[in-house]
């Protein structure tokens, strides 16, 4: 299907690697239990060229740089680099020989100066002291190079703006020598004044032979600054060393297009006349989101796409309580809640499985039962006292409810797979008699047969009465499951409408390009 | 956890099934089982090196007087740390509530109404205590070791204004006759030990507040997301803790029959490192009341021995040292262990 693509903007593929070839990275194949992260990625950098990532979450490229940075281990595939044959097994080994990563989160010590941060872990010392002033002169130097002459190498970094901190973290990268620098989304923190001038320091670098691998969801940006680009899907390369200025429609349609496709249940289609269980009203938490209101009926699903980082998960949490909404109001089946409040919400019968189910959601060390109740135990108990041979007999209800497997309510949480730990947290707020479930990226982790399960499970429960609010950055899969959708992009909503009347190409227009539809 | 804490383990499981054993031995039980070793390992250090004034009733008793206080402060201390907490306060709280239940004021009270009223001022002191280190800890969000730090060295300043400096003895009759006394020839300030870790081990394993406990020690936030209020139970935690200091100083005040603001220095520590060995996790979301009695029996038993063979105060302080770091070095092979299974 892409072929045509592939072979039409990749000079360098083949036997033989050209001179100018810096890094090339082959068929690499990486497995984390339950799921292929990696299925073979090839990518190819060239000295001097900012070679631009893209894929859709979930498509690898995370997974990819973590290789390449020594922070996983490829299980197949090879490396070369500078023409030889490199192997990163930790993240030092890939600093020395010249790849340095700034990641997505700023990985700068707050308190440190500039100079400290800049030669952390490699300080210039005589004899176990450190020699500050060839230190501060080094750091200096790296900054001019950056064009910040500004920055004192002595400011403790923590009082420095998010840009200043990129350009530290860059400092760093070059006090490496890096060779390679692979940048994680990092327009993500900076408005558009600092963008342009981290364009500016970026091709300064590419100026003076050091190749930038950068990763960014946004295409105005890497028509801007890249110069070739390779797209990720589903762990593998589809196209590589396309030239930036390949058409978004061709862009989209390569990352899109799945080879899996999910099979989703049937909409049974909402009664105009169900009762309206979830109202938010110009909801906004400063900073974050603004001006979200939708309602959901009994037995409808609402879908929230947009990036990650555009707000959705916020939604959902300030919805429940979990954050102090500053503005708006969330009513649940017609009462009000109070603010910042989780309890109130689950009282009046809203429950969020949130997106990072062990951090979250589990209590990973206790057996499956206790997970299953930890929102209504107290309905086991008499005068304080639980009956825990019927709070065990309701877990094993919603154990066969759910389908959940192995349906052992004694064994501990965190031997679970992903999709059963899922289940469990759907198994929770059923005991708990939710009708209101608002779901962040429920199948994450999840392998592709549970998910189907889930799906089901989804649907049935909509059908059963709930209303559903599920956020996915899988955008097929919002299209797949909800009846209304509405995008999400950098904290506002841009588009509200059933899901059959848009596809995926025209909700990643909308989050990409940020227009209006 | 809490049904395996009291599963009975018979010598022919052992045998007969290596299997069982083995989980047994990675499980709850098998911690228990690593502490009833080191206390019959004390026991026979003690038979063999005292022989007659070691393994006598007196002895025993004596034993068991010196852990009762520290017993009661350890559990709870448990729940604290159980809850993902720590309570560095509860030494200098005992020692507030022993001055504050022996001034003029309360005494006289007490000669005139009942000698509870000393007992309810220092619950109350106790309580009140911990309820400004929960509010600190919960709503002020003040990190728990520094909060609590703050109370050991206020309430033990406290205790000295209040004192003066001075030794307040307990000139109340009727306290001391009840809490002096013995019941079945065995002293009240013990059977107050097993009461309250009697009653501990019900409220940690069978109520709804042990559930919430482990619950918000465990995954605090997996915890708010299900609707419980960590905030207010973490409070009730210190708030527990505080008063068992207050029940620790009332026995402090029976074994001394003096209140003093030098009371209880030190014992946080004990209640702390007894709490470890037995096998509550520092890091929170679960404990053991049945571990911590123990890990309370090989300290006191530890110390009985050591003061019976004339051994230095120093001496025992390095085999408790040696003690803790083994206890914790074995709980986090045993954590690793269940984790990777």
């Amino acid at each position: 299907m892409v072929d045509g693509v592939q072979s039409e903007g990749c000079p360098g593929a083949g036997p033989t690697v050209p001179s100018d070839v810096l890094l090339h990275m082959h068929g690499i194949v990486k497995h984390f239990p339950g799921a292929k992260a990696l299925d073979g990625v090839d990518l190819e950098v060239v000295a001097g060229e900012v070679h631009c990532l893209l894929g859709q979450n979930g498509a690898g490229k995370s997974t990819l740089i973590k290789v390449l940075s020594g922070a996983h281990q490829p299980d197949s595939g090879s490396i070369e680099f500078e023409g030889r044959a490199l192997s990163v097994p930790n993240p030092v080994a890939a600093l020395r020989a010249g790849v340095a990563t700034m990641y997505q989160e700023l990985d700068v010590v707050d308190g440190l100066s500039v100079a400290e941060n800049v030669f952390l872990g490699h300080e210039i010392t005589r004899g176990g002291f450190t020699r500050r002033r060839e230190l501060l002169g080094r750091t200096a130097e790296l900054l001019a190079r950056l064009g910040h002459p500004g920055i004192s190498p002595t400011t403790e970094v923590g009082r420095l703006s998010a840009a200043e901190q990129q350009i530290v973290s860059m400092a760093r990268a070059l006090s490496h020598r890096a060779r390679v620098i692979i940048m994680d989304e990092p327009s993500a923190v900076l408005d558009s004044e600092e963008v342009a001038n981290l364009f500016r320091v970026v091709r300064e670098l590419t100026g003076q032979g050091v190749a930038v691998v950068y990763i960014s969801h946004r295409l105005e940006e890497i028509r801007q600054v890249g110069d070739r680009i390779t797209v990720l899907k589903d762990g593998r390369t589809v196209a590589a060393g396309l030239p930036a200025s390949t058409p978004t429609r061709d862009l989209i349609r390569l990352m899109t297009g799945r080879t899996v496709e999910h099979a989703f249940p049937r909409r049974a289609g909402v009664p105009a006349d169900a009762e309206v269980l979830l109202r938010v009203d110009g909801l906004g938490l400063a900073g974050r989101f603004e001006g979200v209101s939708f309602s959901v009926r009994a037995g409808e699903v609402v879908g929230l796409a947009g990036l990650v980082g555009s707000g959705r998960s916020e939604i959902l949490e300030t919805i429940v309580g979990a954050r102090r909404a500053t503005a708006g109001t969330v009513e649940v089946a017609g009462r009000r809640l109070r603010p910042g409040s989780v309890s109130a919400a689950v009282a009046a019968g809203a429950g969020l499985a949130p997106e990072e189910r062990k951090r979250q959601g589990l209590l990973l060390d206790e057996p499956l039962y206790r997970n299953i109740t930890l929102s209504s135990f107290a309905r086991f108990a008499r005068a304080g006292f639980l009956d825990e041979r019927a709070e065990r007999g309701a877990a094993r209800q919603q154990l066969l409810a759910t389908d959940l497997r192995p349906a052992d309510p004694d064994r501990t949480a965190r031997t679970f797979s992903g999709g059963n730990q899922q289940k469990a947290m759907l198994a929770r707020w059923l005991e708990h008699g939710c009708r209101v479930l608002l779901l962040d990226e429920p199948t994450r982790g999840v392998d592709v047969g549970a998910r189907a399960e889930i799906y089901g499970l989804v649907r049935r429960l909509a059908e059963r009465g709930a209303a559903v609010v599920i956020v996915s950055s899988e955008i097929d899969e919002v299209l797949g499951l909800a009846d209304t959708v509405l995008v999400i992009s950098e904290g506002r909503v841009v588009h509200t409408g059933p899901a059959e009347l848009i596809d995926e190409h025209a909700v990643l227009d909308l989050v990409m390009e940020g227009s209006a539809a | 956890m809490s049904a395996t804490d009291l599963s009975p383990v018979t010598s022919a499981d052992a045998v007969t099934a290596p299997g069982v054993l083995r989980r047994m031995m990675s499980g709850a039980a098998g911690r228990n089982i690593g502490l009833v070793i080191a206390l019959g390992l004390l026991c026979v250090f003690g038979v063999v090196t005292a022989g007659e004034r070691f393994a006598s009733i007196d002895n025993l008793m004596t034993i068991l007087r010196l852990a009762a206080v520290i017993g009661v402060l350890s559990v709870g201390m448990t729940f604290v740390i159980t809850g993902g907490g720590i309570d560095l306060s509860v030494g200098s709280v005992l020692g507030l509530a022993s001055v504050w239940a022996t001034t003029l004021a309360t005494q006289t009270m007490a000669e005139n109404l009942h000698w509870s009223v000393m007992v309810f001022t220092a619950l109350a002191v106790g309580a009140g205590a911990g309820l400004v280190n929960g509010v600190l800890i919960a709503y002020g969000k003040v990190v728990a070791f520094i909060a609590t730090l703050a109370m050991m060295v206020a309430a033990r300043g406290l205790a000295e204004m209040i004192a003066n400096r001075q030794t307040q003895i307990v000139h109340v009759d009727t306290f001391l006759d009840v809490f002096r006394a013995e019941l079945l020839g065995v002293s009240v300030l013990v059977w107050i030990f097993a009461a309250v870790a009697v009653v501990g081990w019900v409220l940690l394993n069978r109520t709804t507040f042990g559930r919430r406990t482990l619950a918000v020690g465990g995954n605090p936030e997996a915890a708010r997301l299900a609707g419980i209020n960590v905030e207010r139970h973490t409070v009730y935690l210190y708030v527990l803790a505080g008063v068992a200091a207050g029940i620790a100083a009332v026995m402090m005040l029976a074994r001394t029959t003096a209140g003093s603001s030098t009371h209880g220095q030190l014992y946080e520590l004990d209640a702390i490192a007894a709490v470890v060995v037995g096998g509550t996790l520092l890091a929170g979301g679960r404990g053991t009341i049945v571990g911590t009695v123990f890990g309370v029996l090989i300290f006191s038993t530890l110390t009985n021995v050591f003061t019976q063979n004339n051994l230095s105060i120093s001496a025992q302080a390095v085999a408790k040292g040696v003690i803790i770091v083994a206890a914790v070095l074995l709980q986090q092979r045993l954590a690793a262990r269940t984790r990777s299974t």
